[in-house]
């Protein structure tokens, strides 16, 4: 593929486009200002970010704005932390009140050790998000029957975890994941769970249209040489997959023409 | 002038009677672009706060965005 032909192959959420299908999360940095050089360094354009109290006892705390401009950087306002509907919706209505943000990632959680998602509460608050103007990615395990729930509930982007949050055990069931990428034309994100490039190497493969990685870039030893990695490993599993790979045989089939030997 | 409690952000503050919810927004010194407002459980239309005065027990939430994943 041509570099020119690359450049037109653009990740499409809810009518926008974005050059880079690597999306990051803003957590788990040690400083606002090592958060801001991985997000730099990653190339990624949209990012995911929190909502919670202002301190007000201490102002002098910096702000996330002041680091990350969200007039460059696309705010994808998340709902970690919700247990339900109600909390769910209440944080994201907030979330549109800072500054009319309607690209939403959607979380509901239902399980406190695994972080697993309440899909019941997930589809519910689907329907709602996208009946009041939120244009909702949404974080939901990786069964291809709820997948297409959401899609019916007016989701503009699936999100399947390749496995639980924060683990870093990469994509545990890639046939599920293939099958859902089989069944839907919406945006199909990795979400949760990645470990390291190859995983998000992995799931460009099997045909998503991006990653969402946190904590396996803030985290490393080295987060700003690990950003990297998986902003070239993003890269380089989107142009394996439009290559066409070729198919698997159990046989040997030689590199050299047999025609020839001496 | 006499006193009333409220709770911002879960904390009891102590604010004259009569305030309004821009006094307080003032007095925190707050961005206003940067956060949302919520009295009793209602989203504020952040243009209006000169306008809502605070009561007694009044409950408020301020939020803004961190770094999250």
């Amino acid at each position: 593929m041509e570099e020119g032909n690359l450049k037109k192959d653009k990740l499409i959420i809810a009518k926008k486009k974005f050059d880079s299908r690597l999306i990051v999360g803003t957590g788990k940095y040690k400083s606002m200002s090592e958060c801001a050089k991985a997000i730099k360094l990653s190339g990624a354009e949209i990012v995911t970010v929190a909502v919670r109290r202002v301190n007000i006892s201490n102002k002098t705390k910096p702000l996330l704005m002041d680091y990350i401009d969200p007039k460059k950087i696309t705010y994808l306002p998340n709902t970690a932390g919700c247990f339900n509907s109600k909390d769910a919706l209440r944080t994201l209505r907030l979330a549109r009140d800072i500054g009319g943000w309607k690209l939403v990632k959607l979380e509901v959680l239902g399980d406190k050790t695994n972080l697993f998602p309440d899909m019941i509460e997930t589809l519910i608050t689907t329907e709602v998000l996208a009946k009041e103007g939120f244009r909702v990615m949404v974080y939901c395990n990786d069964d291809p029957l709820m997948a297409k729930r959401l899609e019916n509930s007016g989701a503009d982007a699936i999100m399947p975890l390749a496995a639980p949050i924060g683990s870093g055990l990469g994509i545990l069931n890639k046939v599920n994941i293939q099958i859902i990428r089989n069944q839907t034309k919406l945006p199909l994100i990795i979400d949760a769970g990645l470990g390291q490039a190859s995983d998000a190497t992995i799931a460009m493969e099997l045909g998503c249209d991006g990653v969402l990685v946190n904590t396996a870039i803030a985290k490393a030893k080295k987060p700003f040489e690990m950003a990297l990695a998986f902003k070239n490993a993003v890269i380089a599993g989107r142009q394996s997959y439009n290559s066409g790979r070729i198919g698997k045989t159990l046989m040997g089939n030689p590199s050299s023409p047999i025609k020839g030997i001496i | 002038m006499k006193k009333i409690k409220i709770k911002v952000n879960g904390k009891v503050k102590t604010v004259l009677n009569n305030s309004k919810l821009s006094d307080l927004i003032n007095k925190l010194n707050l961005p206003l672009k940067k956060v949302a407002i919520e009295l009793n459980r209602e989203i504020i239309d952040k243009k209006t706060t000169s306008n809502i005065k605070l009561k007694k027990d009044d409950k408020i939430e301020i939020v803004h965005f961190i770094g999250g994943g």
